[in-house]
């Protein structure tokens, strides 16, 4: 999301969760979140979120530790 | 044949025992969706669009009721109004308007075979017939069924309301869709500097490639009974890959409480994603609610075809660079998938694990979604994967070719392995890819030369699927004789009852045969995901192993009780209880279930999975085929395929799963495809026509199990259904090619294809 963000596709934020961190790249990012979230805040459809080489399983309500780091990816289904 | 190098032996994993439904379904014995029969039941039909493309301006039920033996009536507007509700199905969102139009259309129909109106009758011919009885006023519109002309400016919109929208790193071009679109939605991937990645090349292949919808080609058709009782709740049984997922579905359009809907499923007679979307349960549900009993539907193999859904079609253009010593430089991918009638291809999966497989720094990849006038597609087996594949294993096959260098040899250098990022950034996991390439490579099939004669060629592709974990819940009764009953949610499609119950066994140390396992509906078992995603034997396999931990847990409690100790002093092992303190006693199963009900009565235990590592798998084939010049006709004359199953819970099944993938792969590659007349009709909606690969078409598969254990299941196991139709497509491709001199960049490959492309290239050579 390169140009939602100017060009960086990495960086640090603060959180202990991933809502706290969706905050904080909206702050930085407008128009971030909504690629992420829906008003209600959760998911978009389409969209999920892994950390490390992990799928999470409560989307935006998983905690994330320090040295986390946390990617938004496209939702997998399969046949 | 399986490899395995000092990996860790199971008593029962990794054995071979008789599938525990294999006797009933040999025998006929089974149950499948057409053997429901209940008293007083209807049978219902469809009445379905003659047109790819019209707006229903009036539908007059009258004449349908008034035949002798209709009961009902049903159309869109006896569903109750939807809204543009997205529900989450597991694993993936579903808008329910659309499915619910999907089921019945509402305003438009979009596809010939759109359903338009239901009729119940006392039997299925006079349903039949009062089809005809039905009048439609449509006024017909203009259609598109490629990606290309949907995407034309001035293109028929099938959603009026409907703009592109960004999906994650997505930036649609204002100047190509400036306001409404049939675009759905556009994700994208950049990364590293592509400039300089074109700068470094020493070669660069550039190709365009475009593929068909196939259908998954499950022998069952979609078959469903319901009941809507007085008292409100509704009873479906049905072929599906998703008990969970259908009484949602059903729930949400039906707009009554998920609890009031129970989904009985039946033995599926295949499935392989096709089987997970609903097309028949809400039609049938209100005729039986109209009419107070029990409504059956059957699709015939056409209304199979021409409206459930098939995968996507698609136009791909591939750009990759490369160094003259094989190291990839640049990657770019525009993926552009047919999503059918509404949105929701696996376009996004197709541009993920196409570039899995290797190292790539430098990318620029866009997946689009694409609506056109054909069937909404549906999940096939690793969706996306597949046709993702066939572009991008095409292009490198031609990169090495132009380096001079073997194709193993030019994916084993840019190979990805454990922490390389992919192109969301996440890193891989554990995984067996370099493995599964050096499997290839020095494989006698590999290092073979070619049977003798002309035109005869050998190609190679590899392929990946993530796999995926979700949630599955299993109980576990043990049985006075020591046995255990095992109840799960997962419908059986590949032998995963099987796979299931032997995991259960090796924890508890019994023998597969004493596991009863069972299938239970959605009112008898804990919520449990799709039968799909190669997740089953997974994430079910752990809901039963963690069931059956529960147990032992118990037996050593009530073993303690009998001998006076604490469970401490009691270890569990090979299916004995050992008092540690006496270093001689020990209490079988069965010795302890004798004197349950006193020692604090029956022994059962329930748990859930939800794992985050399902461990994504690779794969890979060998092909060598021979081609007619003249006729253009492939014969396939020798094929290994190669798949990592972490651990072969049952190595027959897996293999099972390996030649099944493969045999789609290669009908796919070879002669698999919607045929669209100029009016948008499928002109091949019939077995004879659409051209599937039987027994007599094909040699023995040769499976390779590759074993790279997974860390995030106890024993290793990786999904494994799947990823066995990713490499088919390409690795016929580049066999072909090696055949008869000349690249072929559409699918099917069918001999008409193959002719022209030589008569086209011999005509440019001149």
């Amino acid at each position: 999301m390169r140009h939602i963000t100017g060009g960086v596709d990495k960086l640090r934020v603060e959180g202990t969760t991933i809502r706290q961190v969706l905050e904080q790249l909206e702050s930085r990012f407008p128009g971030f979140k909504e690629r992420i979230v829906d008003e209600e805040g959760s998911l978009q459809p389409g969209v999920a979120i892994a950390i490390g080489n992990e799928l999470t399983v409560l989307g935006v309500l998983t905690p994330v530790q320090e040295s986390d780091e946390v990617h938004f990816i496209p939702a997998i289904g399969g046949g | 044949m399986t490899t395995t190098e000092n990996r860790p032996q199971f008593k029962v994993v990794g054995t071979r025992p008789v599938r525990h439904d294999g006797l009933e379904k040999v025998t006929g014995k089974a149950k499948y969706g057409a053997d429901v029969i209940l008293p007083g039941m209807l049978y219902g039909k469809v009445l379905r669009s003659p047109h790819p493309h019209a707006r229903i301006k009036a539908i007059d039920t009258s004449g349908a009721l008034k035949v002798p033996g209709v009961m009902a009536v049903v159309t869109s507007k006896d569903l109750p109004i939807q809204s543009d509700k997205m529900v989450e199905l597991g694993e993936a969102h579903a808008n329910m308007k659309q499915v619910a139009e999907n089921c019945l259309a509402s305003d438009k129909v979009l596809y010939k075979g759109h359903a338009v109106a239901a009729v119940a009758a006392t039997s299925p011919h006079i349903a039949e017939e009062a089809l005809e009885a039905i009048k439609v006023d449509y006024e017909v519109l203009p259609f598109v069924l490629s990606v290309d002309d949907a995407m034309k400016p001035g293109a028929p919109l099938l959603h009026e309301s409907m703009v592109t929208k960004a999906i994650l790193g997505g930036k649609p071009d204002p100047a190509k869709q400036v306001g409404k679109s049939n675009v759905s939605s556009e994700m994208r991937w950049v990364g590293g500097n592509l400039e300089q990645a074109w700068r470094d090349s020493a070669v660069i292949v550039e190709r365009e490639f475009y593929t068909k919808p196939v259908h998954q080609g499950y022998i069952e058709p979609h078959v469903t009974t319901v009941i809507w009782n007085p008292d409100g709740r509704i009873t479906v049984w049905t072929s599906t890959q998703h008990t969970f997922g259908v009484r949602q579905q059903t729930a949400a359009i039906l707009q009554v409480p998920e609890g009031m809907v129970k989904v009985v499923p039946m033995e599926i007679g295949g499935g392989f994603g096709g089987k997970i979307n609903v097309y028949l349960e809400p039609a049938a549900a209100m005729l039986s609610k109209k009419t107070g009993h029990p409504v059956k539907m059957v699709m015939t193999r056409k209304e199979v075809f021409e409206a459930s859904g098939p995968t996507s079609g698609s136009h791909n253009k591939i750009k990759i660079g490369a160094t003259k010593d094989g190291k990839i430089t640049g990657w770019q991918a525009w993926f552009a998938f047919e999503a059918g009638a509404y949105p929701g291809s696996p376009v996004a999966m197709g541009a993920m694990c196409s570039s899995a497989p290797y190292v790539i720094e430098n990318f620029d990849i866009s997946a689009l979604d694409i609506v056109v006038n054909k069937p909404k597609v549906a999940a096939y087996r690793a969706p996306g994967s597949p046709i993702g594949a066939y572009a991008i294993e095409s292009v490198l096959d031609e990169i090495a070719e132009k380096l001079g260098m073997d194709p193993m040899d030019f994916r084993l250098k840019n190979a990805s392995k454990e922490g390389t990022r992919q192109i969301t950034g996440a890193p891989l996991g554990k995984i067996g890819n370099t493995e599964v390439m050096t499997q290839v490579k020095n494989h006698p099939h590999y290092k073979s030369p070619l049977p003798p004669g002309k035109n005869i060629g050998r190609g190679v592709a590899m392929g990946y699927w993530f796999n995926i974990g979700m949630q599955s819940s299993a109980v576990i009764n043990v049985n006075p004789d020591g046995t255990i009953s095992l109840v799960t949610g997962s419908v059986d499609i590949g032998g995963t009852r099987a796979a299931v119950a032997m995991q259960a066994a090796e924890i508890l140390g019994i023998r597969a045969e004493d596991v009863i396992p069972t299938v239970a509906d959605t009112d008898s078992i804990g919520w449990t995901g799709v039968t799909g995603g190669s997740r089953t034997a997974f994430s079910t396999g752990i809901a039963a192993i963690n069931a059956a931990e529960e147990v032992k847990r118990q037996l050593i409690a009530r073993a303690a009780l009998m001998w006076e100790v604490k469970p401490e002093d009691v270890e569990f092992k090979d299916g004995l209880c050992i008092n540690k303190k006496s270093g001689k006693d020990t209490l079988s199963i069965k010795q302890i279930v004798a004197k349950m009900m006193m020692t604090g009565g029956y022994i059962t235990a329930s748990a859930t999975s939800n794992p985050k590592m399902p461990g994504a798998a690779f794969g890979a084939m060998i092909v060598d085929v021979k081609v007619d010049p003249e006729t253009g006709k492939v014969d396939v004359l020798r094929v290994t395929a190669f798949q990592d199953a972490g651990k072969a819970a049952h190595p027959s099944y897996v293999e099972g799963q390996i030649q099944g993938g493969g045999v789609q792969g290669i009908g796919w590659a070879l002669n698999e495809e919607y045929y669209h007349t100029k009016d948008g009709v499928m002109a091949n909606s019939s077995w004879l026509d659409y051209r599937m690969p039987t027994t007599l078409d094909l040699p023995m598969i040769d499976p390779v199990i590759v074993e790279v254990p997974n860390p995030g299941h106890p024993f290793g196991l990786r999904g494994v259904g799947e990823v066995g139709i990713c490499a088919p497509m390409a690795a016929v491709r580049n066999a072909v090619y090696r055949a008869t001199g000349t690249r072929m960049y559409q699918l099917p490959m069918n001999p008409g294809v193959i002719v022209s492309a030589m008569a086209a290239q011999k005509a440019a050579k001149k």
